[in-house]
This record gives structure tokens, C-alpha cells and sequence, in this order.
């Protein structure tokens, strides 16, 4: 797996050895706090419906495999990964709030990496 | 270092913060007209949050040296109804030469609904009439590629408002680029779990540049931040990021396009 992409133009002023040393504990907290949901979700309860199945579970383990890629814009492609893609007004507006992921989103790995429970 | 929050909602802050902020560096606020958390029962609801905003607030403000703006409008997460949502447009007028309005805002679309999409389509349109800066909202989470498409959308054609007089807030890396490439002006919102992130919008800054974008904490009664703004000041700092570039997102922006008004003398 390649960490970052070799054909991103340099804009950040910072060096790559200094990003890596100012912000690495950061994200290594972070990627653990990721960790410890999906372990969390298995020793969870069950219940009804099962949120196993739910699409935000789905959008999570599709959004680590574009962590994974290697390609640059990882932030803009997991946006549009959670993203409403179509352009029609809604007939109502129903609920106000937002789910985090459009509820109608189709999985993009159907045949998932992970074997354990939180898989789909 | 002098800073402006072009978009907080002080109503729903303590004094405590107003203080903060001064001490902060906080020379101006801009506080657009927002959902309360909960739908006003009457029109007249409205009426007297537009006296909170135009008379009480810019007081409270001013006992910090903070000078305090605003921005009118019936917000889209009350917009569904569109008859009520009338009674409140007309009271919009009224208050528009009270000596702190900067224009209409922050109107948008939250669940990209036909009525919502009716109603900004009406105070886009009296925000032409009027010749008044808006302020849009862009919706939430996954709603917000769409709803940005739909509002400039509509923007474009009501066809009477120059881009370059009206702010879209509350951008991401998905939405940035057409918002500023349609030549429009860009807010980037700092919030702790949803919008930008401090480190967030300096990364966003760095790739499109500082041409037409600020950023804002868009302070609430939600999880939000009032000291958001200087804290994105130090993310800029400690990548290396001159004086002079972090004053032009901070300060120098928001003062240029603020200024379009009249109104505006921060």
C-alpha cells in the first residue's frame, strides 16, 4: 500500500519528514479510535434492525479502501463517496437532520475484505 | 493579531465568549439569522430575534470592543412551509437600513427540498431588489454536494447578483472548487465533528489558494468553537505559512468582501 501518492505537487510548506513528525501521533490516535468503534459494534447487542447491515457501515469499510489506494484527494473522494450524487429536488424535506451517508448509497465492495462480524 | 469570525451565532454564546474572543483578537463578528434549534410558532418569533440582532446584540458585543454585524432571513430548516415562510420575508425589509445589517443570510437549502428551493429562490430575489450581500448556507453532511449544485443553480438563474457579492458557506474539498471556479466567495466552518477542521482548511487553503475564502466557527449552540478562528491561525503558523497569508484568510478576506457594504467599517 503506498502511504501517499509521488505525483502530488508539493503545497504544503512543511517538509515531508516534519508532517510526518508533527501530525503522525495524531492520526495514529485516530485510526485506533476507528478501530476501537468496529470492535465495539461486534460486542455490542444485537439488534433490530441489525446496524451490521447499515449503509454506514458499508460507507466506512469502502471509504478505508480509499485510504488504502494510494491516490491523492482522499478527502474529496470520500465526501462524494457519502454524497447524495443525484440533482432533483426532494418531493418534501421530511426529517432536518443528516445521516452522515445518503441512505440510498449502494455498497461499492459488496464482496467485503474483512472477515469479521461488522463485515457485510 | 486582528481577526474577524465573519459567521458566528453569539445569541447562542455567553458573554464569557465575547471575552474570550476579545482577548483573542477579535475585532468583528458577522451573525447571520439561524434555526434556534427548535421552529418558531408564529412570524412574530422572527420579528423579535430581528430586534435581537439589530439592536440587543451589537451592544453586547460592544462592551468587548467587538463591533457586530448581521444578516437577515428566514433560514431553509424553516423554509418547508412556504406560506410561513412569506410572513417572515416580509418582515425582512423593515430592518434591512438598521445600521448593522450586511444583507440576506444565511438562506440555503438543508434537505434540498421543492419549498426550500422555493423560498431561497425568494430571497435570492430580494436580495437582488434590494441590492444586498447574501450569505448562503450549503447543507449538511451528505446533502451538501447537491444542495451547493442546486443553489448556484438558482443563483445564476435569478441572473441580478454578481458572484463576487455573494459568500457560500460552509465548503469541503467536494465543493470548494465550483464554488470559487463559478467565482463566487468561499466560507470554510470549523467544526469539531462535522464541516472543516482547523488542519482541514489550511489543507484546502495551500491546494486552491486564498483568492475570495475565509474561514469562520459558525459558533453555536451546537458543538462548536468561538475560538476556532485563532486556532486555525496557529495550525497556519506552525506549518510556516507567513504572517502576511494567515492576516489575508483571517482578516484582510472578510474585510474585502464585508466591505461591499456600506454598512461594514471594521
Amino acid at each position: 500500500m503506498n502511504a501517499t501518492s509521488n505525483e502530488t505537487s508539493p503545497t504544503c510548506p512543511l517538509s515531508r519528514g516534519r508532517t510526518m513528525n508533527l501530525y503522525f501521533m495524531e492520526h495514529r490516535a485516530k485510526l485506533l479510535d476507528i478501530a476501537a468503534f468496529l470492535d465495539r459494534l461486534d460486542r455490542s447487542q444485537p439488534s433490530f434492525p441489525e446496524p451490521l447491515d447499515d449503509v454506514r457501515l458499508a460507507a466506512i469499510h469502502d471509504a478505508l479502501a480509499i485510504l488504502g489506494d494510494g491516490q491523492p484527494e482522499r478527502v474529496r473522494r470520500i465526501l462524494e463517496l457519502l454524497s447524495d450524487p443525484t440533482l432533483e429536488p426532494a418531493p418534501k424535506a421530511g426529517e432536518k437532520g443528516a445521516l452522515g451517508v445518503w441512505p440510498q448509497r449502494q455498497p461499492a465492495s459488496a464482496s467485503s475484505t474483512s472477515s469479521s462480524s461488522t463485515s457485510r | 493579531m486582528p481577526y474577524i469570525d465573519p459567521h458566528i451565532h453569539m445569541v447562542s454564546r455567553t458573554t464569557d465568549d465575547y471575552q474570550r474572543m476579545a482577548q483573542a483578537g477579535c475585532i468583528a463578528v458577522t451573525e447571520p439569522a439561524f434555526w434556534a434549534g427548535f421552529d418558531r410558532s408564529s412570524p412574530q418569533g422572527f420579528f423579535d430575534y430581528f430586534r435581537q440582532l439589530t439592536d440587543y446584540e451589537p451592544r453586547r458585543a460592544a462592551g468587548f470592543g467587538i463591533d457586530h454585524y448581521c444578516w437577515l432571513c428566514i433560514n431553509p430548516k424553516e423554509a418547508e412551509d412556504p406560506g410561513f415562510a412569506r410572513e417572515v420575508i416580509k418582515l425582512i425589509p423593515q430592518f434591512l437600513a438598521a445600521p448593522n445589517v450586511l444583507g440576506i443570510g444565511e438562506i440555503g437549502l438543508n434537505k434540498n427540498s421543492r419549498n426550500e428551493l422555493a423560498v431561497l429562490e425568494e430571497q435570492i430575489a430580494l436580495a437582488a431588489e434590494y441590492d444586498q450581500l447574501i450569505l448562503v448556507h450549503t447543507p449538511h453532511l451528505e446533502d451538501k454536494k447537491k444542495g451547493t449544485r442546486l443553489t448556484l443553480d438558482a443563483i445564476k438563474r435569478n441572473g441580478r447578483l454578481d458572484p463576487g457579492r455573494v459568500l457560500i458557506d460552509h465548503v469541503e474539498e467536494h465543493t470548494v472548487k465550483m464554488v470559487l471556479d463559478e467565482g463566487y466567495w468561499a466560507g470554510m466552518t470549523l467544526y469539531p465533528d462535522s464541516k472543516c477542521t482547523p488542519q482541514r482548511s489550511a489543507d484546502i487553503i495551500e491546494q486552491f489558494g486564498s483568492e475570495r475564502l475565509w474561514v469562520n466557527s459558525a459558533g453555536d449552540w451546537g458543538c462548536s468553537d468561538p475560538l476556532a478562528v485563532p486556532k486555525t491561525m496557529v495550525e497556519m503558523r506552525r506549518r510556516g505559512h507567513d504572517e502576511a497569508a494567515i492576516a489575508r484568510i483571517t482578516l484582510d478576506n472578510p474585510r474585502k468582501f464585508l466591505s461591499q457594504s456600506p454598512r461594514f467599517r471594521a
